[in-house]
């Protein structure tokens, strides 16, 4: 027993104290990991924020973005021409999402259209396999894999270059939801949204312009994801991922999806790294969810989620 | 004209609480019960009864478990598989310790097991709700199903990894293991899923129900008029987990008959949950309709081609499969979002006023 404390409350912390540099290594490993969570977290939230609808389907878009690019660019078609119909394609799902299921399904409880979102991920499963074929496939965008050395610390280029683009990804959705018509009206529909109707904004536009931006967002997390891991049907498992994300950050913050991945990514990396052999390893698969929980505890709308104000 | 209360008048209030009130309704559930008692394991195969039945009556007990917490109580779990996986694993490791208890007394404590880790998972519904509840529960999804993974000691330090049901006889008759006939345990598993659907019956209409819907309908007007929310949501978190353990028990035992935690993966939580949605929130007999829709579509779905006497390949089946699938849960959804339930409820209202619709 006194081992057992010993490993989980000593050891890791000589470690991480007589290895500062190891240390940071972890740290800066789950810093860029959690950067990629933090992409597929943030098609949730602005889904979320705008139509309410808790988007389950978000991980199958990431795999069915990911899987038309490579089938595409598998048959000969050029980077960005790929690029372009991969967004053209994303676009037309949103619109086909917003006719056939939201549509119908307006003013349902929360519950059922999570369940139709659960729906919609198996049936966007169905389809990317059945056009672009279920083996794994290689995608290189051209970004080179080699690590670099600062401060001493191994830096991976590949998720360097991650992280910038997940930065300019947010600076631009930043930009669009402060700056621009459709971001007023975006940003309007999110706080209430009959008042949104009442002034004539068109709701039906509004949330097809949502589900193709996450789409458009789903599109780069899926071409960060598969460039780094390959495009595979497990690309759609990474949505599992995110979910801690998003309650740790809260449902309806941008913000909270960047620092709730950083959160979770760095979480996870040093907890694998100094905790998990002390518990047999493994831990990734839980430890997000444990961790998420215990933050909840103290704030049960998440760091920077809205808070539900209930009136009887 | 045949389905009318017309003239039965109750003449107690025995009478009048009576589960099926109505003298037709007790009848078609008796000529049901009878059918699933007498006729079915006459007439069905081996096939039927081990790779469709089973399994139905085993995850038609699970989906009324989470119709409990999720349908009455309104805290919404992702956790099934997990707590169906502690009911196997509890039900495993006291039967290979104590093989001398009955088999029946085992499995009904592993629900027990199952209880008390559903009550410790519950704890944060105390203060988180909705949604980001959903997501907390699949820490215990993913926890249990770890812990199960590492810890040699629950499947006996079995260097495969995976937990074998032993043969057990209950009154001379082999209830688990190869030798048990398909019958059998068709008719064990029957009869749990009675016993506990008159269980849910009773408990969603006594007190206990009460209060449980009164947290699902709105958990701060509950408290103000009395009801205490750490009681009312653990004990629904603890009966739903009973339940659930109990099926994760009776998959191991009465139709797997030897599972690695693949078995109680995310999926079955999902299958479960959707069980639960397609058959109808609230609902006993929705949970039981909704359970029997989600088991029997697939193996329609993969029979259909030979049926019309099309062969497709099978891999190509095999995404149709979800495809089909996940777009039938979507025009469900659509048609009735209140469930299978909903439907069959819709149903009797016409037939009542058949063949005069005014």
């Amino acid at each position: 027993m006194t081992e057992f404390l010993t490993a989980i409350f000593v050891t890791p912390f000589i470690d991480i104290a007589s290895g500062p540099i190891f240390f940071g290594e972890v740290v800066l490993g789950g810093l860029m990991t959690g950067v990629m969570y933090s992409m597929v977290a943030l098609g949730f939230v602005l889904i979320f924020k705008a139509s309410g609808v808790f988007n389950f389907a978000q991980g199958a878009m990431v795999l069915f973005a990911a899987l038309t690019l490579v089938g595409l660019m598998e048959r000969g078609v050029p980077l960005w021409l790929s690029l372009i119909l991969a967004t053209g394609v994303m676009i037309l799902l949103a619109f086909a999402i917003e006719r056939t299921v939201l549509r119908p399904l307006v003013n349902q409880d929360p519950f059922t259209l999570l369940m139709a979102t659960i729906g919609l991920t198996f049936f966007l499963e169905g389809v990317g396999e059945l056009v672009w074929g279920s083996n794994v496939k290689r995608l290189d965008i051209g970004i080179p894999e080699d690590s670099f050395e600062v401060a001493g610390m191994l830096v991976n280029q590949f998720e360097l270059i991650a992280a910038l683009v997940a930065a300019v990804l947010v600076a631009v959705l930043a930009v669009l939801s402060q700056k621009t018509t459709i971001g007023r009206a975006l940003r309007a529909v999110a706080d209430d949204h009959q008042a949104a109707t009442a002034v004539g904004i068109p709701l039906k536009t509004i949330w097809v312009t949502v589900w193709s931006v996450a789409g458009i967002v789903a599109l780069v997390a899926g071409i960060m994801w598969g460039a780094k891991s390959g495009v595979q049907f497990s690309l759609s498992l990474i949505a599992l991922k995110a979910l801690p994300v998003l309650i740790l950050g809260g449902l309806t913050s941008i913000p909270g999806a960047i620092v709730g991945g950083l959160i979770i990514g760095v979480g996870e990396k040093v907890g694998e790294v100094y905790w998990g052999p002390a518990i047999g390893g493994a831990i990734e698969n839980w430890f997000a969810y444990v961790l998420a929980m215990v933050f909840l505890l103290f704030r049960p709308h998440g760091l920077f989620g809205e808070e539900i104000i209930e009136r009887v | 004209m045949l389905y009318r209360e017309t003239g039965q008048f109750k003449t107690s209030y025995r009478r009048d609480q009576a589960i099926f009130p109505i003298a037709q309704d007790r009848w078609s559930i008796g000529i049901i019960i009878g059918i699933a008692y007498l006729v079915i394991p006459v007439i069905a195969n081996e096939y039927w009864l081990q790779a469709i039945l089973i399994p139905f009556l085993i995850f038609a007990l699970a989906a009324l478990g989470l119709n409990l917490l999720t349908g009455y109580a309104g805290q919404l779990s992702l956790g099934t598989g997990g707590f169906m996986a502690v009911g196997a694993y509890a039900a495993y490791k006291m039967t290979t310790a104590f093989p001398d208890v009955p088999i029946l007394l085992v499995l009904l404590l592993s629900g027990v097991f199952a209880a008390a880790v559903g009550v410790i998972f519950g704890l944060p519904s105390l203060r988180i709700k909705g949604l980001y509840l959903a997501v907390a529960t699949l820490a215990a999804q993913f926890f249990l199903i770890w812990l199960f993974n590492r810890v040699a000691w629950f499947y006996n330090y079995n260097p495969s990894g995976t937990i074998t049901a032993p043969p057990r006889t209950f009154l001379g008759i082999m209830i688990t293991g190869p030798e048990a006939t398909a019958t059998v345990r068709y008719l064990v598993a029957l009869s749990f899923l009675i016993f506990f659907a008159l269980v849910a019956k009773n408990l969603v209409r006594s007190e206990i129900g009460r209060t449980w819907m009164a947290i699902r309908d709105m958990d701060v007007a509950a408290e103000i008029i009395g009801i205490r929310p750490l009681t009312t949501k653990l004990s629904a978190f603890a009966t739903s987990s009973f339940y659930c353990g109990v099926a994760g028990a009776l998959l191991l035992f009465l139709y797997l008959g030897s599972v690695e935690t693949l078995a109680f993966d995310i999926t079955v939580s999902f299958e479960v949950l959707f069980m639960v949605i397609i058959g109808g929130m609230g609902s006993i007999m929705g949970s039981i309709i909704g359970a029997a829709f989600i088991t029997f579509m697939p193996i329609f779905l993969t029979n259909a081609p030979h049926l019309i006497g099309v062969d497709i390949p099978v891999d190509l089946a095999k995404e149709l499969e979800a495809i089909i699938f996940g777009g039938l849960i979507i025009v469900f959804l659509i048609v009735e979002p209140h469930g299978l339930a909903r439907l069959w409820q819709i149903g009797k209202e016409k037939l009542r006023r058949w063949p005069f619709p005014y």
